[in-house]
């Protein structure tokens, strides 16, 4: 493990009572780095919290922002649920696929765009809704994605999964 | 309505509550040096139980009661603030922890000190990493100014205060799940009693809040018991913040006082689209059964949504007009649940699944007489039959919509699909 791995991993234990606590938060911290979380960090997660590897995958296999392959660069979540769907998300969805040339759960050929139609998101006043990176965009019509999407382009990478 | 006076919300939109100065400016931290400086741990307690104030988190269970559960036994206690929302069609609680952050801090601090807790979690859902920062922030000021961290206000009350992100799980708002997943596990219910206020956390007693009811925590001690209570029914008491969403003119949370008619509530947000009428409506989030015009004027509160085999939930109200096809809003909610399942139990993890494939074959123009059969009666294997109320959440608003609309089901059958081609349908 690297020295700032643990490091990073010893302040998020002495967080809580107990060490596995820290678990979720150290995995979100090495897929900051990592951009998923590599099987290095699944070994390294299990060192820092005292639990075996397989452990630590089949926690880490629970939940959805942990993600077990790489997925790209820009990470696309597109709320489908009611009341985004009462207001449109559908014609989005159809519009976002058929522009990234991509489809649920896929990440473009340059390993750029990863698209993901996900569960509430808790903006339905604002819906259609999706997240691009953890940060939210609101009443997204298929133009107003158009310019989204010209703007994350034009952004300086940055981590697609921020920990913190 | 035009009497009534917004509480939690109070300067929403107008004012920068992040900001501890403004905050202070606006009330900020009255309730917590009342509650340290004049009043008892126990007088704290006793003011909330008074209030018949009631979880705004879903079950709306007392939060005296649930606070008076701790065995007095000396051990140490946690009090856990429930930030993980995800019921589809409720957005309140991002909207406090983005917009007043410092008034959550301030009922969680009053509240772990009526409960004698020196260790506080907030557990904030994955998806809300602004609002964790800005969260995060709020509570570095607040404890550079010492209303939280050591020796409170120069009291002897001291509390810690950790902020604690998911990863992606509707199951983790269950308050047993949530102690599982803080604990860096899989975010599984357990297995009640033993109830977390005997042990919880690490197996020690645990109380889990909502954040709007920490919030009104803050509010009732600055204004006594008697205010909050005189506020909507008796039992049912005090203000709450709708979300309302769907077919209506501005979405949006709404502070209303309980008892309000849904249909009151609906010309909240501004009434129907043009030329549009009502078809049906949920008042609780994804779990509950959905209403109807002829149910306009039920009263929004626990104990009348109850009585209409509904519920109050934690106040996601979604809206459908006619435009909305009842078997494609059934399938986007089966399809939720199915997803959700945290996979323990069976009738919540087969079924779900079985409804959920029976639902969308429907709504594909797939579905069979023989599905619809299954679908009128598989409710008595499904519900109550689980561990948690996430198997229980399954069935009710389809079940309601199916009693309500069987002819639109059973269209799907015979037109091999949608009969009301339903597209995007906001004009």
């Amino acid at each position: 493990m690297t020295p700032a791995r643990q490091a990073r991993g010893r302040e998020l234990v002495a967080r809580y009572p107990k060490a596995q606590s820290a678990l979720i938060p150290f995995l979100q911290y090495c897929q900051e780095q990592d951009g998923y979380v590599t099987h290095t960090a699944i070994e390294d997660a299990a060192e820092v919290v005292g639990i075996t590897p397989g452990e630590v995958e089949s926690i880490a296999s629970f939940y959805t922002l942990l993600f077990k392959e790489p997925a790209g660069k820009h990470i696309i979540q597109v709320c489908r649920t009611l009341s985004c769907m009462l207001r449109g998300a559908e014609d989005l969805q159809t519009h976002i696929k058929r522009r990234l040339g991509i489809g649920h759960f896929e990440t473009s050929a340059d390993g750029q765009f990863y698209y993901e139609e996900v569960e509430c998101l808790a903006a339905c006043d604002r819906a259609p809704c999706l997240q691009h990176n953890l940060e939210f965009h609101y009443d997204v019509t298929p133009a107003a994605f158009d310019s989204l999407l010209d703007a994350w382009q034009a952004q300086p990478p940055q981590p697609a999964m921020p920990a913190e | 309505m035009a009497t009534f006076e917004p509480v939690l919300t109070a300067g929403i939109g107008e004012l920068d509550l992040t900001d501890i100065d403004v905050y202070e400016r606006n009330g900020g931290f009255a309730g917590l040096k009342k509650a340290l400086t004049e009043m008892t741990p126990d007088s704290v307690a006793a003011e909330v139980t008074a209030s018949n104030l009631r979880g705004r988190g879903g079950a709306g269970f007392p939060t005296g009661r649930k606070w008076s559960f701790l065995p007095k036994d000396g051990r140490k206690r946690y009090l856990v603030c429930n930030c993980d929302e995800a019921e589809p069609g409720t957005f309140k609680d991002r909207m406090l922890l983005e917009k007043t952050p410092l008034q959550i801090i301030e009922g969680l601090i009053i509240s772990a000190y009526a409960m004698g807790a020196a260790q506080a979690y907030i557990y904030i859902r994955g998806e809300f990493l602004e609002g964790s920062r800005i969260f995060r922030r709020a509570l570095a000021a607040a404890t550079a100014r010492n209303y939280a961290g050591e020796r409170i206000l120069g009291t002897d009350f001291s509390l810690d205060i950790v902020v604690h992100r998911g990863a992606g799980a509707y199951i983790c708002g269950e308050e047993t799940a949530q102690l599982e997943s803080l604990e860096g596990k899989r975010g599984e219910p357990r297995l009640k009693p033993p109830f977390p206020a005997v042990a919880g956390l690490y197996g020690l007693p645990t109380v889990v809040n909502n954040v709007e009811t920490l919030g009104y925590v803050k509010h009732i001690i600055e204004r006594g018991a008697p205010w909050f209570a005189a506020i909507g029914p008796e039992k049912s008491p005090g203000p709450k913040i709708m979300s309302v969403s769907g077919h209506v003119r501005r979405p949006g949370n709404y502070e209303v006082p309980l008892g309000i008619s849904a249909r009151a509530l609906i010309e909240e947000a501004g009434g129907l689209l043009q030329g549009r009428k009502l078809k049906a409506f949920q008042p609780g989030g994804a779990s509950s059964a959905a209403l109807f015009e002829e149910d306009l004027d039920v009263a929004i509160d626990f104990d009348s949504l109850a009585a209409k085999r509904t519920m109050l939930g934690s106040g996601g109200f979604v809206v459908m007009d006619d435009t909305a096809c009842m078997v494609a809003c059934a399938m986007t909610l089966t399809r939720f649940f199915e997803h959700e399942s945290c996979g323990q139990c069976t009738p919540c993890r087969e079924g779900g699944q079985w409804v959920a494939r029976m639902v969308a074959r429907l709504e594909a123009g797939e579905g069979t007489q023989e599905d619809l059969r299954v679908l009128g009666v598989i409710n008595n294997t499904i519900t109550g039959t689980n561990l948690c109320p996430l198997g229980d959440s399954i069935m009710p608003f389809l079940g309601s919509v199916l009693r309500r609309f069987p002819e639109e089901f059973a269209a799907h059958v015979a037109h091999g699909g949608c009969p009301l081609k339903q597209t995007a349908s906001v004009a």
